[in-house]
């Protein structure tokens, strides 16, 4: 296990290190030049010139690249701003340290992911059991009909139709606004309950066809015959063998779920006007402020590649027959 | 489900002697007796999806979108409209002074079926009908693009193996640990700019192609893993052996050997794939960094439409709908696809 571990998250440091790099050198191919913006209308060439020296797009990227990477482990100071280590760099574009701003805004990318997921896995596991239970009969054939519309549906269909039904035309909640829980826990919930429900509706989705799906299939195996034969009870069989043997493919899927909505959902906090990591992307993509966007690709990479290895792991330990070579 | 057809019919034709009076016997026997025809995988697949009602009627609506989508201009004609021209500006009494459509649910009436767009008062069946053109041309063109590069680096991973294996393997890897919605966003003006120079005026096909080069770049991945796996098995099958052994060119094997055993898996992707290239377009469009005005999109008017929400939720409802629509078709159809193929699986 711990071979496996080590193995991995050296893996998946060199992909890191590789999507950052990608990142950088993408931005640099974009013609737009970011020291212009903040030149400001009576931009002379030597103003210019220093703002890019300060800014440290004088370089070409690779050397860019090369002080950005060696930045993390020695920290640096920007603006009079002293950034300890690990220090992602300096947003020129909101005079923060991007560290601090990716902190502040994360709290809202996790509070929307936590809320919905723990809805979707319940009602959608849920559901999915109970079709796979009632299989042919209309309990599942209602399940079934109602989570592919609902797999049919965006977010950014559902959203504003949702936006429209609870908040603009009936008042009945509030609109999406991000309390801290800590704060206001009743706040908090109450404040993101609209994006939960828009986004468990078609995760919900989602996560009821694949339950249903793995455990009809579960419940052909021959294991399961097997368990029957033997006068095992049904409802053992549901949950100890069919169940267990379900869960694999459940926990892979959501494991990376999991990773990509926590990386920030740019549609979903579009719609909503929350201030969380997606949202960040695209404001620091239009203010051409690439430390920023590097900082949040990193992090959303990073959490992807860090939910593959834990699903992996997990994967281990649900299922014995599988070993981490 | 694999059966390799042009070796076993290789194998009979060439066959001598003692089983040809067999071979004789059965071919004079089929055409008196139509029962015992044997049918080709191509017809047994025909006749299984035609068995499926809801397959049928997906099909049906989504054709029923293409067809909108190839005759727009015809339905123009004949509605008499265009989805450019600015009808509530011509007409003052079309649109109030803050730019809403003086008659009720979004100013639909006789002479505009499905209203009119708030502020600059084009006419919403016609940029739904163009709309569909918009999102059917880069998804299609999405589709083949991305099964073309993954039918090759799938082979190319799963044939030949070793370092190409490792290395489009590392590739796919990388690929998938991208954040995929910020690295689409980052990329569209990357790609703009490589197409055309920022000094001349945009060509009307650059946001085409560049949103479909943006969404094959991160498209493929899915299509490559799966078909590696297939052709991985496929190497190691007795058939491939002796054509190897025969002296077969590799050319020939992949070709003649392996491509007719993936059909299968790669029409399946493809189907379930292109309603998420359509999804993918408009969401592009939604986050305004896809295609750009003038051109009519499912996701902009949606994106336009939100700004409405207070008034009137008729803008939104057109092409909302209009979306789900086609991608529950779309869904069902491939479904049905993979049903028929593969009578095996159970859902």
């Amino acid at each position: 296990m711990l071979r496996f571990l080590v193995r991995r998250t050296l893996g998946a440091l060199v992909i890191l290190l590789i999507v950052s790099m990608i990142t950088y050198a993408l931005f640099f191919a974009i013609p737009a030049d970011p020291a212009r913006l903040y030149c400001g209308k009576t931009c002379t060439p030597e103003n210019l010139a220093l703002i890019r020296h300060d800014m440290g797009f004088d370089h070409a990227w690779p050397v860019q690249y090369w002080n950005w990477l060696s930045t993390i482990f020695t920290g640096g100071t920007f603006n009079n701003v002293h950034c300890a280590a690990p220090c992602f760099g300096y947003s020129f574009a909101k005079q923060e340290l991007v560290g601090g701003i990716l902190l502040n805004r994360f709290p809202t990318t996790l509070s929307l992911t936590i809320g919905s997921a723990v809805i979707f896995l319940i009602v959608g596991i849920g559901t999915g059991m109970l079709a796979a239970h009632k299989q042919g009969k209309a309990t599942d054939k209602i399940a079934s009909s109602v989570s592919l519309l609902a797999s049919s549906m965006q977010i950014y269909v559902a959203g504003p139709l949702a936006l429209w039904a609870l908040c603009y035309s009936t008042d009945l909640l509030d609109l999406p606004t991000y309390v801290p829980f800590t704060d206001n826990p009743i706040g908090w919930a109450g404040g993101l309950l609209v994006p939960w429900i828009v986004l468990s509706l078609i995760w919900t989705a989602n996560y009821t066809r694949m339950t249903r799906s793995s455990m009809v299939e579960q419940l052909s195996e021959d294991y399961v015959r097997t368990a029957r034969a033997k006068g095992m009870s049904g409802t053992s069989v549901f949950m100890r063998y069919a169940w267990r043997g379900a869960m694999g493919t459940i926990v892979t899927v959501f494991g990376i779920d999991l990773g990509v909505l926590l990386g920030g959902a740019i549609i979903t906090e579009t719609t909503f006007s929350l201030q969380g990591l997606g949202e960040l992307a695209i404001h620091s993509f239009r203010d051409s402020d690439l430390s920023l966007l590097v900082g949040i690709t990193v992090v959303a990479a990073t959490l992807i590649v860090f939910f593959n290895i834990i699903v992996d792991a997990a994967y281990a330990l649900i299922d014995p027959r599988i070993r981490l070579a | 489900m694999t059966t390799p057809t042009g070796a076993t019919t290789d194998g009979n034709t060439s066959r001598p002697g003692s089983t040809s009076d067999l071979a004789d016997n059965a071919t004079t026997d089929a055409p008196g007796d139509p029962g015992f025809r044997g049918l080709s995988p191509g017809q047994l697949m025909w006749r299984r999806f035609l068995r499926d009602r809801t397959g049928v009627v997906s099909a049906c609506v989504v054709l029923l979108f293409v067809a909108v989508a190839v005759f727009a201009p015809l339905i123009a004609m004949l509605y008499g409209k265009n989805p450019e021209a600015h009808y509530g500006q011509e007409d003052v009494s079309l649109l109030t002074d803050s730019g809403l459509p003086t008659g009720p649910n979004g100013g639909m009436s006789g002479d505009f079926w499905f209203g009119l767009e708030p502020g600059l008062g084009r006419d919403v069946m016609m940029l739904l009908i163009y709309g569909i053109r918009t999102s059917l041309i880069i998804a299609v063109a999405t589709s083949l693009l991305t099964t073309v590069i993954g039918v090759a680096l799938g082979i190319a991973a799963g044939y030949l193996g070793g370092k190409t294996d490792y290395f489009i393997g590392r590739v796919i890897d990388v690929l998938m640990s991208f954040p995929s919605q910020i690295f689409l966003i980052a990329t569209m003006p990357v790609v703009t700019s490589l197409l055309v120079n920022s000094d001349e005026k945009n060509p009307d096909w650059l946001p085409f192609v560049s949103v479909t080069l943006v969404l094959s770049l991160l498209g493929w991945m899915g299509l490559a893993r799966i078909l590696r796996g297939v052709s991985l098995s496929l190497r190691e099958r007795e058939f491939i052996e002796a054509a190897k052994v025969t002296g077969a060119s590799p050319a020939r094997i992949i070709f003649k050997e392996i491509l007719p055993n993936l059909w299968t898996p790669i029409l399946v992707q493809s189907t379930l794939a292109l309603p998420a290239f359509v999804t993918a377009e408009a969401g592009l469009s939604y986050l305004g960094v896809g295609v750009s005005e003038p051109t009519p999109d499912w996701g902009r008017m949606i994106a336009d439409a939100s700004g409405f929400l207070r008034t009137d939720v008729t803008f939104l409802l057109f092409p909302g709908l209009a979306m789900v629509l086609f991608v529950l078709a779309f869904n069902l159809l491939g479904d049905s696809v993979r049903d028929a193929f593969d009578p095996k699986t159970n859902r």
